[in-house]
């Protein structure tokens, strides 16, 4: 009885004698090699050289032993095909066996050899189960038909085994119903539009009839099978709810969650006035409650559930405040959860509770724990408007500890608490700027910037304070720099006198010593903002910002409704749609609740459906203002992670000559994010001597037909600044027409319509000859190609660079904003060409003081080239 | 479907690794290990994700069980299977430690191989099991045709969980009604959330399929015989043994399989056909009417920035006739502890370093008593800022009572077929009430 022993032998020349062993004519002998094999084998040694051997031992009439030898044959049948045929015959004369546990052995070891040529071999047998007198043997056979279907589904289908997988539905075991159901499941997931399990009233009161009687693990497949119906009418509807109902009261959690999640759907299609809908709900609540009594994991997959239920049905959990306090032993994956749904179901009737409970849990060890609670505290003050008051008084008892991070959390949600109720708080803001010195963490920083910034008016310090933070200015993060910056301009306009020197200093570290272009950008913004027109400049600055939103983290409605259709499985413990994290075929249907009768809250067009979840980060239900509108009023407190990494610092000389080659350099660096570092107003001088060059460069090519190349397209707009919006283009010139070639790109969920374009004032006037054309409303996952003509008759402002455009573009849903840069090549007209008397008599009639000489060394041009 | 199910031990190393579905490879024995078992912080969750490979894990003391997945399988069911399967490893021998895995990996594979195919969960009843796989592995060929058919029937049929032709001389069954009483109190003394979460478990010796009726003081149930104006109670309240009129309010039950859930559902009787042996009939969970057997009674007072001055009193709140045992109050203590004294009316109180808590241990307490301690906590001064978090005061205890007021009402048992009736069955019925988690904050 100790078989540890077989896990130590690491001899050398083991397999050898192993060999040997095997090949003993003592019964016990094998059987005892034959254990120290498969002990090798679960520790990862390679023990297929004996396959041949091991396969010998298979004969046998001892069952323990067979078993062994097949569990060797699962492993390594898949390495050693041609001798895996060797175990063919045994296992067919087993499938005879008048004993119906080495029948079903049998069966189930071969439909686990994944060798083709075994398979073909298996047929027959397996036919022969499945119409076996015995229930246990059909029952292994059902999922036999599964596993060969993984192997070769071709093969199932031609032999007809999935009729008989059908037929197995009506069998009198329920076990074997249930395993069948399962089998089909499986089977019809990768065949997504094969009406494999077509469920009709008649299947369905035999599965509900076999819910009755089968174990377990059946009902859960049963159920599971359901889900996946839709009932023709709010009366089917209802009686398989009443049929299912009694399983909320198993014991096995799984059964009951998968009893909620028929349930769930299946109520969208009663109609809410009826008293059976009410009944429903009510029955609902205990069950889930009773989840939090088993063991920790599954207390965290029922959680996970809860929290999902929550956010479609409240009305199911508005009463079960309590079950979630948080208890000091729980495991932190089950605190986590449960302080989540306490936020969910937090109103004004059980605030006083709530807010006494996360004033507790704030106290606490787990660091993770502690901040949540925090947050939890101000998510509650923007949640229950009266219970706002406590809550800043409790976050600022918090502050009072002094505890690092505690500190700082409560600063980023008081910053959310102005934000919701602008002009009530702020007395406070006194008691923050007493912890300046301690916050250490970006989010924390930016969060006290930003209130410093917007209140400068009433603190008297604001520049001492922000000034003290300008000076490890490149230390900080990029979401701190830029608040900072936002942050001084908003001083500068609301105390000019004051701050002139702060301004500008911040706005020289902005512009001209950080190669974050983000950055950079909103410098000149601001620069150009401030310095033309500083009354424009108050206004966008300074403008009124819209209210936050209650509930920022909802999960998107499409994806919770199809997350409904799978509660209890993978996804709804993920909170992401099965595609997300299933590899193939499988689970790439999304599932959808079906529509309710009699009320008026149906369901979406399907298209707007069928895109969820293409990304793995859910989209947020409230995004905020456009991104970069948002910008420029300075709403993102969220670190900005900006795209591609700048490049490579080089010097502002020679990329300005380069500039004006046009082309090739401006689509790399394009990108709407308009890093061209050439533009700093101190080296202007630079692209003047590089234009000549280029001048006579464009004379040595004149016979280029000019305009006909066009950079390749790049991305001037990515979707996740534009609500799913995705724009990328190019610029131009064909048939003397200065077009704008742009695909948009819908990667949003919802159909976009209403196309409009603008230009900003720019260098040379271009302006759109015509409105955008974009006819068809684009919906999710497509792509249209425009063709915008330009003229060049709007009108004119110098850009930095020269070659900058700023555009707008409209939607339905908004207004977005970006930047690109076209090739300058793209303004010039096809007839320059000129005689050389007249170039010459031209170039003569430039004065003479525009006339900058260098010399050109080591000039390598052919003479043909010159000429 | 789960496709693949791992047993390691503490260090990471593979005790039993049974693959069930081609998408899962070996290297997935190695992930498991490297970014769960030997991971630097501490497993924030238990399902953990590693490139596209949900792994779900249970621990039972050091062995680490994990199911793994590449498929939107059934969480809870994988759960629920992992607990099914440590059951049914301890059914057969005993705790699930290392030394007893090494033992037994034959057994352990025949098992995995018989209660999981291709990833579905099959007939997991340790009663079942147990009558065809068996550390001997020969009875396979002493079977009779018979026996075969009855195996195979039991374990694919409807009543999988008790086999037909038991017999017994005596027929008797126990009765126990297990409860914990969890509270959480706030230090004025206010219920911030006190539930009880009960188990009626049966142990039954009955010979051939017995039809059992099981009843108790549900308010449910009892209302509604109130209506019908029928006060047959006194007749039956026999078995409950104390005053069985008083009713009780259940939140949520659930019941072992061999419940018949639809009955429950329309009328809201218990009726089954009972597993032999022992077994967990219904769990319960009640919130309203709850005696509290003890009440809590702290008072911490900081004595300067080194010195804690504890007093804990804790009052019995049951019958004086009853005694409550094992009773263990736990009382944490600053980490920075460095000497305690304390004194304590009755029972020994210690303080234990190694737990950052004094320990006080009373043997037994009548009910409407009351008990005190008091203890100087010396501090060594530090400057740590952060505050100490100051846990709930928790207690342990055992009394003999349902804290939840639940009385058994009646258990019929029905055997048409052999010559015993209900009044031939000798019951047992005893009632338990433990603490939870029962705390009170200070």
């Amino acid at each position: 009885m100790t078989d540890s022993k077989y896990f130590t032998t690491t001899k050398k020349g083991e397999i050898f004698e192993l060999k040997a062993e095997l090949n003993s004519d003592k019964k016990e002998k094998k059987k005892e090699a034959v254990k120290k094999v498969i002990a090798s084998m679960t520790v990862g040694k390679d023990v297929s050289a004996l396959f041949p051997d091991v396969v010998n031992c298979m004969q046998t009439d001892n069952l323990e032993l067979k078993k062994l030898v097949y569990l060797y044959l699962m492993n390594y049948a898949k390495s050693q095909p041609d001798m895996a045929i060797m175990a063919v015959n045994t296992f067919v004369k087993d499938c005879e066996d008048p004993n119906p546990l080495i029948r079903a052995l049998a069966v189930r070891t071969m439909g686990c050899i994944r060798v083709d040529k075994i398979t073909e071999y298996l047929c027959e047998p397996l036919r022969k189960c499945l119409k076996d007198e015995d229930p246990y043997v059909r029952k292994t056979a059902a999922v036999c038909v599964a596993k060969l279907h993984d192997i070769n589904a071709q093969l199932v289908e031609d032999q007809g085994f999935l009729d008989t997988l059908k037929d197995l539905i009506s069998d009198s075991n329920p076990m074997v119903v249930a395993n069948a159901v399962a089998a089909l499941s499986e089977i019809a997931e990768s065949h997504p539009n094969s009406n494999l399990l077509d469920l009709n009233p008649q299947t369905i009161n035999k599965l509900l009839t076999a819910l009755n009687e089968c174990t377990e693990w059946g009902q859960i497949f049963i159920l599971d099978c359901l889900a996946n119906y839709t009932p023709r009418d709010d009366r089917e509807s209802q009686s398989i709810c009443e049929r299912v109902t009694p399983r909320l009261s198993h014991a096995n959690s799984a059964v009951v969650l998968s009893a909620v999640k028929v349930l769930m759907k299946f109520m969208e299609m009663l109609p809410k006035d009826l008293d059976y809908y009410g009944t429903l709900l009510k029955k609902l609540a205990p069950p889930l409650v009773t989840l939090l009594s088993a063991e920790p994991e599954l207390q965290y997959v029922a959680l996970r559930n809860i929290n999902l239920i929550v956010q479609r049905r409240p009305e199911i959990m508005k009463h079960e405040m309590k079950v979630f306090f948080v208890k000091y032993n729980d495991p932190i994956y089950v605190k986590l959860e449960k302080l989540d749904i306490m936020i969910r179901l937090a109103s004004q009737a059980n605030i006083a509770q709530v807010l006494a409970e996360l004033k507790e849990y704030a106290t606490e060890v787990d660091v993770d724990f502690v901040r949540k609670a925090v947050r939890a505290i101000g998510r509650c003050a923007i949640k229950v408007e009266q219970s706002a008051e406590r809550c800043v008084s409790t976050l600022l008892d918090l502050i009072q500890t002094k505890v690092n991070y505690v500190v700082q959390e409560a600063i980023v949600v008081i910053k959310d608490i102005f934000r919701k109720y602008p002009n009530k708080y702020e007395s406070v803001i006194a008691t923050l700027c007493e912890n300046l010195d301690s916050l250490d963490e970006p989010e924390a920083r930016a969060a006290m910037i930003w209130i410093v910034g917007e209140y400068a008016e009433r603190i008297d310090n604001a520049d001492e304070l922000l000034e003290s933070f300008l000076e490890g200015f490149h230390d900080e993060s990029t979401q701190v720099q830029l608040q900072l910056l936002t942050a001084i301009v908003k001083l500068f306009l609301k105390k000019p006198t004051e701050t002139q020197e702060l301004v500008q200093q911040v706005l020289s570290l902005a512009t001209q010593d950080s190669d974050n272009p983000d950055l950079r950008d909103r410098g000149y913004i601001y620069w150009r903002l401030l310095s033309t027109d500083p009354v424009a400049a108050k206004e966008v600055v300074l403008a009124e910002k819209p209210l936050i939103s209650e509930e920022t983290d909802l999960i998107e409605p499409t994806l919770l409704e199809e997350l409904i259709c799978h509660i209890g499985t993978l996804a709804s413990v993920y909170h992401k749609p099965p595609s997300a994290f299933v590899e193939g075929s499988r689970g790439v249907q999304h599932k959808r609740l079906p529509g309710s009768a009699g009320s008026g809250e149906s369901v979406d067009s399907p298209e707007t459906t069928s895109t969820a979840g293409v990304s793995d980060a859910p989209p947020a239900v409230i995004p905020s203002q456009g991104d970069l509108l948002g910008d420029l009023l300075n709403l993102d407190l969220t670190p900005t992670t900006a795209g591609p990494p700048p490049p490579a610092p080089s010097s502002g000389m020679q990329l300005g000559g380069m500039d004006l080659l046009g082309g090739g350099l401006d689509s790399l660096i394009g990108a709407g994010f308009g890093a061209a570092p050439a533009a700093l107003p101190a080296s202007f001088s630079a692209p003047v001597s590089g234009g000549l060059d280029d001048l006579f460069d464009l004379g040595g090519g004149v016979g280029m037909p000019m305009g006909a190349y066009s950079p390749p397209k790049s991305v001037w707009l990515p979707a996740m600044k534009a609500k799913g919006l995705e724009i990328s283009g190019t610029f131009a010139r064909r048939a003397g027409v200065i077009q704008m070639e742009m695909t948009l790109t819908n990667k949003a969920m919802s159909v976009m319509t209403d196309f409009a374009i603008q230009f900003n004032r720019n260098s040379f006037g271009l302006s759109p000859a015509g409105p955008l054309q974009v006819l068809t409303p684009l919906s999710p996952n497509q792509s249209i190609e425009v063709a915008l003509p330009l003229n060049t008759s709007g009108p004119v402002m110098k850009m930095d660079p020269l070659n900058n455009l700023q555009v707008a573009v409209k939607n339905n849903i908004d207004v977005f904003y970006f930047s690109c840069q076209y090739p300058i090549s793209m303004l010039f007209v096809e007839d320059g060409k000129m005689e050389r008397q007249i170039f010459l008599a031209t170039w003569k009639d430039i004065p003479n003081d525009n006339e900058s000489q260098f010399q050109i060394k080591d000039c390598h041009l052919s003479s043909g080239k010159m000429a | 479907m789960i496709g693949g199910l791992f047993i390691y031990n503490h260090k990471g190393e593979v005790l039993i690794s049974r693959v069930y579905r081609d998408d899962i490879g070996r290297n997935a024995v190695d992930a498991f290990r490297v970014n769960v078992i030997h991971a630097r912080q501490q497993v924030r969750s238990p399902v953990t994700n590693i490139a596209r490979t949900s792994f779900f894990h249970v621990k039972r003391s050091n062995i680490w069980l994990a199911a793994v997945t590449k498929q939107n399988v059934n969480a809870a069911m994988v759960f629920e299977f992992l607990y099914k399967m440590c059951d049914v490893m301890t059914a057969y021998f005993g705790k699930i430690s290392e030394e007893n895995i090494k033992n037994n990996f034959v057994l352990i594979y025949e098992l995995l191989d018989e209660i999981l195919d291709f990833g579905y969960p099959q007939n997991s009843e340790t009663g079942a099991l147990k009558t065809f796989i068996t550390q001997q592995g020969i009875k396979g060929q002493l079977q009779t045709k018979e026996e075969q058919s009855q195996i195979t029937s039991q374990v694919t049929g409807q009543i999988g969980w008790r086999r037909e032709g038991i017999k017994y001389r005596r027929n008797e069954l126990f009765l126990d009604v297990l409860e914990s009483v969890n509270l959480l109190m706030s230090p004025q003394g206010q219920v911030l959330s006190a539930h009880v979460s009960g188990r009626v478990v049966m142990k039954s010796y009955l010979s051939g399929m017995p039809e059992c009726k099981f009843g108790m003081n549900d308010k449910i149930v009892i209302d509604k015989q109130g209506k019908g104006g029928a006060t047959d109670d006194a007749g039956k309240s026999d078995l409950g043994g104390g005053s069985g009129k008083q009713s009780i309010a259940i939140d949520d039950c659930t019941f072992h399989q061999c419940v018949r859930l639809s009955k429950f559902d329309s009328e809201r009787s218990i009726s089954f056909i009972p597993p032999d042996g022992e077994y967990e009939l219904m769990r319960y969970r009640t919130t309203k009417d709850i005696i509290l057997p003890f009440r809590v009674i702290p008072l911490v007072r900081e004595v300067g920035r080194t010195k804690l001055e504890v007093k804990v009193v804790i009052k019995s709140n049951f019958k004086p006739s009853l005694l409550a045992q094992k009773i263990e109050v736990r009382i944490p203590t600053p980490l920075n502890t460095s000497g305690v004294q304390v004194i304590c009316m009755k029972g020994k109180a210690k303080y234990k370093a190694s737990e950052n808590a004094i320990v006080w241990k009373i043997k037994r307490m009548a009910g409407m008593k009351e008990s005190q301690i008091s203890a100087e906590i010396e501090l060594l001064p530090t400057n740590d800022k952060k505050k100490w978090a100051r846990p709930p005061i928790s207690m342990n205890f055992e009394v003999p009572f349902a804290p939840s007021g639940l009385k058994v009402r009646y258990l019929k048992v029905f055997e048409s077929k052999l010559n015993y009736s209900d009044h031939d069955v000798i019951k047992w019925v005893r009632y338990i009430g433990r603490s939870g988690i029962y705390e009170t904050r200070c």
